[in-house]
C-alpha cells in the first residue's frame, strides 16, 4: 500500500500554509516533524479530505478526492490534535463511534467485540464505563486512539498521538503502532514534536519547513544538527546509539539571530 | 490474541454495556408512563369544574354526553392536552438538536431568534391585520408566526454562509436576529392601541386555550413527518459532538447533516411557537434533562428530550389549572415555574463535568 502526494497545495484565505509537497509514504511509519506553523496538521487535515487542498492525493492509484466521505473513511483513520471533550458518553460509547459506518439502531455484537478488544489491547478496558468528560487529558488521548483503532483503516493518520500521555503510554502507543502497521501493512503517518520519540517510532521522517518539504528519509539520514539548526534555529548535537537511532542533545537554546543563552549569557545582547 | 482473561472481561463489558443501554430505555419507558399520567390528569382537570366521573364517560362514549360537557371535553381539554403533547415534544426534540448541531449549550429556539421572530409575526397580525398568506386569514396570527419564525432561521443560515459556516457565526447571527426582532416587536407594541397591546401580550405569554385539532393535526404530522428523519440520522448527530473534524473523517457530511437538522428545527419550532405562542425553558431544559439522566448517544437523548418537553409542558397546563380553581393562568408563565426546581435539582444533585 503507497500513499502519493502530488504537488498538494492549500492555503487558508490568501496565506499559502503547503507549497506543493510531493511525497510518498508506504506501509510503514512516518513521522511529519517541523517547527510549530510549518503546515504538519494542515498536511495530515488535506489527506483525510477535511481540508480540499490543490494537487493529488492518490492512494494505491486511487485519487482520495473522487471518493465519498463515507468511502474515504472507510480507507483513512484520522486522529484529530483535540481530545473527546466535553460529551456526556461512556468511553465505550465514544469508541464505538469508530465504527459508525457499520452501527445499526442495535449495536451488533462485532462492534461491541471490536470497542471492548481496542480498549483491552490499549489497556484501558477499566475505563469503558466511565463518562468522557470525567477522564484525564491522557485517558481521553487513549480513548481517541481506540476510537481511531476501531475504525480498521488502511491508512492511519494521528495528529499528535502521544500529546498529554506519560512516559509508558507512549512507550506503549509507539509498540502498538509499530505492531499493527508491520501486521496490517498500514500507512501511518504521525505528526510529532518530540523528536527524540519520533526516530525511535518512525522509519521515515519527513521535515516541513514553511509549506514545504524540507527533508525526507531515515531517522539518521535526515536528522542533523544542520537540519535542527536551519528548520528549528537550534545547536544540538546528535549522536547515532547502538541501534543506529540518531539521538538529540540541545546544547543550549540558542537562537540563530537573537543569540540569547539559557545562563542568561549574551553576545551583544542583555536579558 | 485474546486471553480466557481477556475474553472474561470482554463478555463482562458487555454485560453492562447491554444492561446500562436496558436502564436507558427504562428511562424512556418511565418517561412514557409518567406522561401517560399526567395526560390523565391534565384532561381531568379544568375550570368549568367537571366531575371527572363525567369527563372519562364524554371520552369514552361521546355520543352519551350532553352537549356542553362533549363541547369542554373535546373540543376544549383534550385538544389543549394533546396540544401541550406535541408542542412539548417538538420544543424538547428541537432544542436538543440545535444544542447538538451548534455545539452549545445555551441553544434553544430562542438563540436563533426563533421565538422573537415568531412574536413579531404574530403582533403583525394582531395589530395591522396583515397576513403574508391572503388565503390563510383564518390562520392570520399563526401563520405569521410560522412564516417570520422561518424566515428568522434561513436568514441566520444565509448570514453565515456568507464567509464560513462556523458555529459561533450561526450563534451569533441568530443572537443579533434575536434583538433585531425583539425591537421590531416593541416598535409594533409602542405602536398598538390599547386591546392590540392586550392580545399581543396574552400571545406572547403562550397559552394553550386557543388550541384546535387542526392545530394539533399540523403540529402532530410535522413531528411525525421529522421524527424519522431525526431517527435515521441518529449515529450521526452523536458523531457530531466529537467535533467537525472527526465527524468529517468518520464519514459524515457535516454541512449537509447540519443544514438538514437545522431547517428541521426551525421547521418544528416554529409550528409549536405559531400555534401556542412563544414558551421558554423547554427548549433549553428538556434535552438537559435527558442529557443527565441517559448521556449523548441520541437513540436515547433524542426520545428523552421529546418526553421530558411534553411532559414540563403538561404538568405546567395542569398546574396552570389547578392554581386558582376557575382561572387558568398563561402556560407560558407557569412552565418555567414547575420547570425550573425540577431542572436544578438535577443540575445540583448530577454535579456533571460536561459543557
Amino acid at each position: 500500500m503507497s500513499l502519493y502526494l502530488e504537488d498538494v497545495s492549500f492555503a487558508y484565505d490568501s496565506e499559502l500554509v503547503l507549497n506543493q509537497i510531493n511525497l510518498q509514504v508506504d506501509s510503514s511509519i512516518t513521522a511529519l516533524v517541523g517547527p510549530n506553523a510549518a503546515g504538519k496538521s494542515t498536511l495530515l487535515r488535506c489527506v483525510a479530505g477535511i481540508l480540499k487542498p490543490q494537487g493529488r492525493v492518490v492512494l494505491d492509484g486511487q485519487e482520495l478526492s473522487a471518493l465519498g466521505t463515507r468511502e474515504r473513511a472507510q480507507l483513512v483513520g484520522y486522529l484529530v490534535q483535540d481530545g473527546l471533550g466535553s460529551m456526556e458518553l461512556t468511553v465505550l460509547e465514544a469508541v464505538l463511534l469508530g465504527r459508525f459506518r457499520t452501527l445499526s439502531w442495535r449495536v451488533s455484537e462485532t462492534d461491541l467485540d471490536l470497542a471492548l478488544a481496542t480498549l483491552n489491547d490499549l489497556g484501558i478496558a477499566h475505563l469503558a464505563l466511565r463518562s468522557v468528560c470525567e477522564l484525564s487529558g491522557g485517558q481521553q488521548r487513549m480513548a481517541s486512539i481506540a476510537q481511531v483503532l476501531v475504525q480498521d483503516p488502511r491508512v492511519l493518520l494521528m495528529d499528535e498521538p502521544t500529546a498529554n500521555l506519560d512516559l509508558r503510554h507512549q512507550l506503549e502507543i509507539a509498540a502498538l503502532l509499530k505492531e499493527m502497521t508491520l501486521r496490517k501493512g498500514l500507512v501511518t503517518t504521525l505528526v510529532l514534536h518530540d523528536l527524540n520519540f519520533a526516530v525511535r517510532v518512525a522509519d521515515t521522517i519527513v521535515v516541513l519547513h514553511e509549506g514545504r518539504v524540507f527533508a525526507c528519509g531515515n531517522p539518521a539520514s535526515v536528522v542533523t544538527p544542520e537540519m535542527l539548526r536551519a528548520v528549528y534555529g537550534v545547536w544540538a548535537r546528535v549522536n547515532i546509539d547502538e541501534e543506529g537511532i540518531p539521538v538529540v542533545t540541545l546544547l543550549d537554546s540558542v537562537r540563530s539571530h537573537s543569540r540569547v543563552t539559557l545562563d542568561g549569557a549574551a553576545s551583544g545582547l542583555s536579558v | 490474541m485474546v486471553t480466557s482473561r481477556q475474553l472474561d472481561s470482554l463478555a463482562s463489558g458487555k454485560q453492562l454495556y447491554r444492561r446500562i443501554t436496558r436502564a436507558k430505555r427504562l428511562y424512556l419507558l418511565l418517561g412514557a408512563v409518567s406522561l401517560a399520567i399526567v395526560l390523565i390528569i391534565d384532561v381531568l382537570v379544568g375550570p368549568s369544574g367537571l366531575p371527572h366521573r363525567q369527563v372519562v364517560s364524554a371520552i369514552a362514549l361521546p355520543s352519551a354526553a350532553d352537549a356542553p360537557t362533549w363541547a369542554i371535553v373535546w373540543l376544549i381539554r383534550l385538544p389543549a392536552a394533546t396540544m401541550a403533547l406535541v408542542v412539548g415534544a417538538s420544543l424538547g426534540i428541537a432544542g436538543a438538536e440545535m444544542q447538538t448541531i451548534l455545539a452549545n449549550p445555551l441553544a434553544s429556539p430562542y438563540t436563533l431568534g426563533v421565538a422573537a421572530a415568531s412574536g413579531f409575526g404574530a403582533a403583525l397580525g394582531l395589530v395591522l391585520g396583515v397576513g403574508l398568506l391572503p388565503l390563510a386569514t383564518g390562520f392570520l396570527v399563526p401563520v405569521n408566526a410560522f412564516i417570520f419564525a422561518l424566515l428568522c432561521s434561513f436568514s441566520v443560515y444565509a448570514v453565515s454562509r456568507l464567509r464560513r459556516a462556523s458555529v459561533e457565526s450561526l450563534v451569533l447571527t441568530g443572537i443579533a436576529f434575536h434583538f433585531l426582532f425583539s425591537a421590531l416587536l416593541a416598535l409594533l407594541q409602542y405602536m398598538a392601541t390599547q386591546e392590540q397591546l392586550q392580545a399581543i401580550v396574552f400571545w406572547l405569554f403562550g397559552s394553550l386555550s386557543k388550541a384546535t385539532w387542526t392545530g394539533v393535526a399540523i403540529v402532530g404530522s410535522t413531528l411525525l413527518v421529522t421524527l424519522p428523519i431525526f431517527a435515521r440520522d441518529a449515529w450521526m448527530l452523536t458523531a457530531l459532538r466529537l467535533g467537525d473534524a472527526k465527524a468529517e473523517s468518520l464519514g459524515i457530511d457535516v454541512r449537509r447533516l447540519r443544514r438538514r437538522v437545522l431547517v428541521l428545527t426551525s421547521i418544528l419550532a416554529a409550528m409549536a411557537t405559531c400555534f401556542v405562542g412563544t414558551i421558554g425553558f423547554i427548549g433549553l431544559a428538556a434535552p438537559h434533562i435527558a442529557r443527565m439522566l441517559v448521556g449523548e448517544d441520541q437513540r436515547f437523548f433524542m426520545p428523552l428530550s421529546a418526553l421530558n418537553g411534553a411532559l414540563v409542558l403538561t404538568v405546567a397546563s395542569i398546574v396552570s389549572k389547578a392554581l386558582v380553581p376557575g382561572i387558568v393562568f398563561p402556560i407560558g408563565i407557569i412552565t418555567s415555574f414547575v420547570g425550573i426546581p425540577f431542572f436544578l435539582s438535577l443540575v445540583l444533585i448530577r454535579r456533571s463535568r460536561y459543557w
